[in-house]
């Protein structure tokens, strides 16, 4: 049925995936199908053929327990010159938390050791005892306010060249001193904010999604245009009543008219809304 | 013996933190503080000691199976059954219990407590008894990872006397005996029969082939039987029967009880009560199920407007799962209501271990709480319908009943959303008072 189609590499899907980092590939899957795109999902496990990373038009790769990071560190290091290839060609990369951190130098942990990267981007972490843990929104030049949650005891500090996906306007960010978070490297990007990073952020989503495409179909190739289901998605809900439904309601911060129109465009509008509250959340 | 003075004391500190309507930490506090070791020795007076559950998911549930179990076996149980799984939870329903010389009137304690502050307890009450449930992922924002929580409850059963009950389809817990080494005998309670395919672990998610079913018994050989003497097995469910296996006994179980997960509670609470009284018949404990209903807030059903209204607590990802795969979506107006304080954790992305196609046929006709539009968002990339988002708990209830008008309502429930329902729901219809 659809003419193109784009593949998805995710990374150690088994081991890194600790705060619901199945949310950024499921909301890349979408995004594709919702353009008529076929997404095919490939999970690079550990001891699996290098030649996998050669099909890939995105990669992903999440956050780990120590005890995931400590497993996969071998076999991402096994295949550093395949992965490091396709990153300097340009193929669009996110690389959350644990992935991140193992993206740069080295890891040296809090008794000392030192945990070898591979050297994708250059920066180094430290482990602490404390851990810094909450909502954060960050500001990027070129995606605009982004907003997530972290959860990571290693402070990351960026290498000379090596520019931060975005500043910290409230939170920690990558070290909670220097107002860095994330890194961007080619179209490789970095980031400490988790798990629906991309559902809140689909700006994100969207741009490797559209740089995927580029480098599949060529420069002058037409990305197909979004088209998510409604709220209602074509099914009844309440037994025909729900255009009832959404004047029933006044209470915080959400009114009637504001559900109504959310059932004339789902995620989109439940983007923005699920932004706004974030945002206006404590630490 | 516990000091008269810290106990009067206690008291009036809880009177007036009740008439302030305030909760169970205040007095527990204050007699902590006064005397660290007063739940120790009042505890330490039991006759066949404490009981300890301890795991992420179904310890309230499960405490009260357990509790009531005991009691069928003619035991006066004493538990902490508000639902406040920390230790100054427990120093409150203690201060309602003891006398004013110290004395519990109880043969022995069941206590549910969250890993961390089970973990503190064992350092100055070593529980005789203790079963640990699961280790999932939950509150990640306050514990960081599931292999610390493992940890924690590693040391709860190095410390205990006499029986560790464990989870057998759990791979951190099964560990636990080969990694500790254990003063107590262990027990196991676990799944056979295809059932383990209705438990996934949180780990077992990314898995692209499911798990193998290693020593499933359906094809072991007679003999093999013996290997699991010390097992109390769940082997079939459907609707409201359990088929459990006790002592290479098989017993069809009549559970009030509603959905799987609590099926694998009740196996988990047989295993423990056979092991704290094995002279009480077997029969007499599974007859004794039948008569065992939810914890509040835990799959209880209510009635709003002449129709049922059941709300289901679901705090992390692995118990939304269950929870999600004990109901029949089609046969009743179903709400979420998410919140995001402390206790429910801050963090949403718990939201995207979850799966909520098995709502797609029928939608969702109202989702609620503060992170509202977190879910109704969750729910689109699964491309499952939202019929109305509204993040006031009481309006969204209004609308609730409207959508369900008729038909029964089911809620799924962060904790404080729960607690906030509750009490709405309470104005409403004749909710049971919990202390």
């Amino acid at each position: 049925m659809s003419t193109h189609r784009l593949t998805i590499l995710n990374l150690y899907p088994r081991h890194m995936n600790i705060y619901g980092d199945a949310g950024n590939l499921l909301v890349v899957q979408r995004r594709l199908e919702w353009r008529g795109i076929e997404a095919r999902i490939v999970g690079f496990n550990p001891g699996d053929e290098v030649a996998l990373l050669a099909g890939a038009d995105i990669i992903l790769g999440g956050g780990g327990q120590d005890s995931g990071q400590a497993l996969v560190q071998p076999d991402l290091l096994r295949i550093a010159p395949a992965l490091g290839a396709r990153v300097e060609e340009g193929v669009p990369t996110l690389a959350v938390c644990g992935s991140f951190q193992l993206f740069g130098n080295y890891f040296k942990t809090f008794e000392g050791e030192i945990i070898e990267g591979i050297g994708l981007f250059n920066l180094h972490t430290v482990g602490g005892t404390e851990r810094l843990i909450g909502n954060i929104v960050t500001q990027s030049t070129e995606f605009g306010e982004l907003i997530g949650y972290e959860n990571h005891s290693g402070k990351t500090w960026l290498g000379e060249g090596l520019a931060p996906l975005a500043r910290v306007v409230s939170g920690a960010g990558n070290n909670g001193s220097d107002g860095t978070e994330g890194a961007r490297y080619h179209n490789a990007l970095g980031t400490y904010l988790h798990g629906p990073f991309l559902p809140k952020n689909p700006r994100v989503a969207d741009f490797l999604i559209a740089t995927a495409f580029k480098q599949r179909y060529g420069e002058d190739a037409e990305l197909p245009p979004l088209r998510a289901p409604g709220a209602l998605g074509g099914r009844n809900v309440g037994s025909g009543d729900s255009g009832g439904l959404g004047s029933g309601g006044n209470g915080v911060g959400s009114g009637g008219t504001e559900d109504r129109e959310a059932e004339q465009d789902g995620v989109e509008r439940y983007t923005e809304q699920a932004r706004r509250v974030a945002r206006s959340r404590p630490r | 013996m516990p000091n008269p003075v810290v106990i009067a004391l206690g008291r009036i500190v809880q009177k007036a933190a009740e008439l302030r309507g305030g909760g169970s930490a205040l007095p527990g506090l204050v007699v902590e503080k006064l005397d660290p070791h007063f739940a120790a020795n009042v505890l330490g007076q039991l006759p066949r000691g404490v009981v300890l559950v301890s795991g992420t998911n179904g310890k309230t549930t499960t405490v009260k199976i357990v509790a009531e179990l005991l009691t069928a076996a003619g035991l006066n149980v004493f538990t902490n059954n508000t639902g406040s799984n920390f230790m100054r939870g427990v120093i409150s329903s203690l201060l309602r219990k003891v006398s004013l010389g110290g004395r519990l009137d109880a043969d022995i304690a069941v206590l549910e407590l969250d890993e961390a502050h089970a973990v503190n307890f064992v350092e100055s009450v070593a529980p005789r008894y203790t079963l640990l449930l699961n280790v999932m992922r939950d509150q990640l924002d306050r514990f960081g990872e599931i292999d610390y929580t493992a940890e924690l409850l590693s040391v709860v059963a190095r410390k205990t006397v006499d029986v560790v009950v464990l989870n057998r389809e759990d791979s951190r817990l099964a560990a636990i005996p080969e990694r500790e080494r254990l003063l107590a005998t262990v027990q196991w309670f676990g799944l056979a029969g295809g059932l383990r395919a209705e438990f996934p672990e949180d780990d077992a998610l990314y898995d692209e082939e499911p798990r193998e079913e290693p020593g499933d018994e359906t094809d072991a050989a007679e003999g093999a039987a013996e290997a699991f003497a010390d097992t109390v097995l769940l082997t079939g469910f459907s609707d409201a029967t359990a088929t459990l296996e006790l002592d290479r006994s098989v017993y069809e179980a009549r559970l009030a009880l509603k959905g799987i997960y609590n099926a694998f509670n009740a196996t988990a609470a047989l295993a423990l009560v056979h092991a704290i009284v094995p002279e009480t018949p077997a029969a007499l404990l599974v007859d004794a199920l039948a008569g065992i209903h939810s914890a509040f807030g835990r799959g209880e059903s209510l009635e709003v407007d002449g129709q049922p209204l059941e709300l289901v607590l679901v705090k992390n990802p692995g118990g939304f799962r269950l929870a999600l795969r004990s109901y029949d979506p089609t046969d009743s107006a179903t709400m979420l209501a998410i919140n995001d304080d402390y206790a429910d954790g801050r963090d949403m992305s718990w939201l995207f271990d979850v799966g909520f196609s098995s709502l797609g046929g029928t939608g969702v006709a109202v989702v609620s709480g503060t992170r509202a539009w977190d879910m109704a968002l969750r729910l689109s990339y699964d491309e499952v319908g939202v019929g109305v988002v509204q993040r006031d708990l009481n309006a969204a209830l209004e609308l609730l009943v409207a959508a369900g008008a008729g038909r029964p309502k089911r809620i799924y429930c962060t904790y404080t959303a729960m607690l906030a329902l509750r009490k709405l729901l309470a104005a409403r219809t004749e909710v049971e008072r919990i202390r």
